[in-house]
């Protein structure tokens, strides 16, 4: 039976608590109120109501047909998670998250964000439950993403443009970080994915695993069977260990993890972490990094600002080099290549972030039977998107 | 006896507290930095904190990470900060050294690495803000092998239990992190300092110093009443920062004489608790 990470957060040599001794006992605080919970009867029944009326769960899984026959192999399922409130996985974990830090007794949120998702979905959570909320984002991704700096605004949250460093998610979740050091006594950090300092890595997981364990029971209950193999994309990792998590001892079921090989894998702009990175610390725990010669942190690129951060998810790089799962990267045109096959093929607009996925499964189909099943995880719809696809087809809106 | 121990040896039977700076080395450039802490140890400082840069020094305020900016610009690496510390050993045998920074850095070299060409270059102290004592026993062992003293945080929010455990861990001195915060922030209660020393006092015997949000003389008088050092960071870094290259010898010369005095100035007989 897997059972990590162990009490102190890891998994095998990765994740952790390296942070400095001003976190270490709010980390602590956190780690007992959440133990807690996680076990407490009434903590889950408010949680799954949530999910169930507040994010519209549980989300289908959906047969591509036409575009499984027109790729002419395997059998492609979405996860529609794209149908959830505020339109991606990111409000599942922002829902149990909120839910804790209300019996915290804490009255403000903070939240780092890159592309603006997870940023919304504090937000939204925030508005929900009456809390004040304040979302950090480099100062690019503001410009960047203006649409969903708007929304934030909208649901009442304060947005902070990070102007150190990078100026992108790396730099937000360090300004994020400094903002709960600095006001701890009345402040919940909210981390939108499945790293940084334990407990988040296992209670981001935790809480996003509701996507795998629906999926067990609807394949089940739909398809009389489990899938061939698992197909997710991975950033930081939150949507694709929500799917794998449930599945780690279904032996049999392939997980692969799909990372932004943005202009390429032998370019410098790229965000394949576990494909090409190395083991070290940043944010709180070990995992696989993006770093120099030097150990200092390089930047990173993908058309999806989603995936567009230099770590991963500590459980990754355990599944990884333990041999469970399987990481791969596709690149820019590949996954607007898949975006526009969904677009046409199914009706459905998908999010940048998993057309990386869709373009994974586009290339494995056509190398399977028919009778195969590929569960792709629809992590998130597309509409966040549409000024920078639009731009690459030499189109302004 | 090693460098550090032999300072505040020296420092407690002249009843006087250790003043140490904090610079970043290859701030603003790669030549400054040895120049800079001759010029320190000229104006009176007992120890050198020497900062490493990294990307994301997460722990740190714009100040310090600017200053971080400002010396990976010049790509410095962990391999410069050892020349530097060499080339100031050169002409300096007795100011200890003491390198500040982030994990991954020295991840990225190797424990192995790291401790021998530290201790070849003259370091004598390491503090990792991000290797609490929970997740650093190993390299805790490697440093002590090479006579390397491991320098460990403690906050106002640590609890008792983890006081023991950096008490065992520790050598050379502590740093009590005076607030809550990141370096360079400015709040900081002089009572609550005074009393958690007293408390730390009872587990740790060896010097403490305290640092984060000492922006002033009388500030840094005051703290030298209680603690063994006084450790200034972001005050000195912004004298860097604003000093006109020709100038910032001559300026952060200045700056930290004043401090000095300050120091010296403390009042044996006076109490932190007294407005």
């Amino acid at each position: 039976m897997y059972d990590l990470p162990d009490k102190r957060g890891h998994f095998g040599p990765y994740g952790g608590t390296f942070v400095a001794e001003t976190l270490i006992s709010a980390l602590d605080e956190l780690c007992k109120q959440y133990e807690y919970y996680r076990d407490d009867a009434e903590f889950q029944a408010e949680f799954f109501h949530e999910l169930k009326h507040y994010v519209g769960r549980p989300s289908p899984i959906y047969h591509a047909k036409r575009w499984s026959e027109h790729l002419g192999g395997a059998q492609i399922l979405l996860k529609r998670e794209d149908l959830n409130h505020t339109g991606a996985h990111k409000v599942n974990n922002t829902v149990g998250q909120a839910l804790l830090a209300r019996r915290m007794g804490k009255g403000r949120i903070i939240a780092e964000t890159g592309a603006g998702q997870h940023g919304v979905a504090s937000a939204t959570v925030a508005a929900r439950y009456g809390m004040e909320c304040v979302v950090y984002m480099g100062s690019e991704d503001v410009k960047r993403q203006a649409t969903n700096v708007y929304r934030m605004k909208l649901l009442g949250a304060t947005v902070i443009p990070v102007d150190s460093g990078s100026c992108t998610l790396k730099d937000a979740l360090n300004e994020a970080m400094r903002d709960w050091v600095t006001n701890v006594s009345n402040t919940y950090y909210i981390i939108g994915t499945v790293a940084g300092p334990h407990p988040y890595p296992m209670m981001v997981r935790d809480f996003q695993a509701i996507i795998g364990n629906e999926a067990r029971q609807q394949m089940r209950e739909e398809y009389g069977r489990q899938p061939d193999a698992l197909i997710a994309c991975v950033g930081g990792g939150s949507n694709a260990i929500g799917l794998f998590y449930p599945y780690i001892d279904e032996e049999n079921v392939r997980m692969i993890g799909v990372e932004a090989a943005g202009k390429g894998i032998d370019t410098h702009e790229h965000a394949a972490t576990l494909v090409t990175g190395r083991p070290g610390v940043l944010h709180g725990n070990r995992t696989y990094l993006i770093q120099d010669e030097n150990g200092q942190i390089i930047e990173t690129h993908s058309i999806s600002a989603g995936l567009d951060y230099p770590g991963v998810g500590p459980e990754h790089a355990w599944l990884k080099d333990c041999g469970r799962a399987e990481y791969v990267a596709v690149t820019d045109d590949e996954a607007l290549a898949a975006f526009h096959a969904l677009c046409r093929f199914e009706g459905i607009i998908p999010a940048l972030e998993s057309s990386h996925a869709l373009a994974y499964a586009a290339k494995l189909a056509p190398t399977l039977n028919k009778d195969q099943l590929l569960l792709v995880n629809l992590s998130g719809r597309g509409d966040k998107d549409m000024a920078t696809v639009a731009q690459q087809s030499g189109i302004s809106l | 006896m090693n460098r550090i121990q032999s300072v505040f040896s020296q420092l407690k039977s002249q009843n006087r507290a250790a003043l140490i700076p904090f610079i970043t080395a290859g701030d603003p450039d790669a030549t400054t930095t040895v120049a800079l802490m001759h010029r320190l140890t000229q104006a009176g400082v007992d120890l050198i904190e020497l900062g490493v840069p990294f990307s994301d020094p997460m722990a740190d305020g714009p100040t310090i990470q600017r200053s971080s900016e400002r010396a990976l610009k010049h790509h410095i690496s962990l391999k410069d900060v050892f020349s530097m510390v060499a080339e100031f050993r050169k002409t300096n045998q007795s100011t200890p050294v003491v390198l500040m920074g982030y994990a991954n850095p020295i991840e990225a070299m190797g424990y192995k690495d790291f401790v021998q060409t530290a201790g070849h270059a003259g370091v004598d102290g390491v503090l990792v803000v991000d290797y609490p004592p929970e997740e650093c026993t190993e390299w805790v062992r490697y440093l002590k092998e090479q006579n390397i003293d491991p320098i460990f945080l403690l906050s106002p929010t640590t609890p008792e239990s983890r006081i023991r455990r950096v008490a065992e861990l520790a050598r050379g001195y502590v740093y009590y992190v005076s607030l809550k915060g990141v370096t360079g922030a400015s709040h900081l209660d002089l009572h609550e300092v005074g009393d958690k020393l007293s408390q730390l006092r009872s587990y740790i015997n060896i010097p403490i110093g305290v640092g984060f949000g000492i922006r002033d003389e009388q500030t840094a008088r005051r703290i030298a009443e209680q603690a063994d050092a006084v450790v200034i960071g972001s005050r000195i870094v912004e004298e860097i920062e604003h000093s006109p290259a020709a100038d910032l010898l001559a300026n952060v010369g200045a700056l930290v004489e004043s401090l000095r005095r300050a120091i010296d100035a403390k009042s044996d007989h006076s109490s932190i608790t007294e407005k």
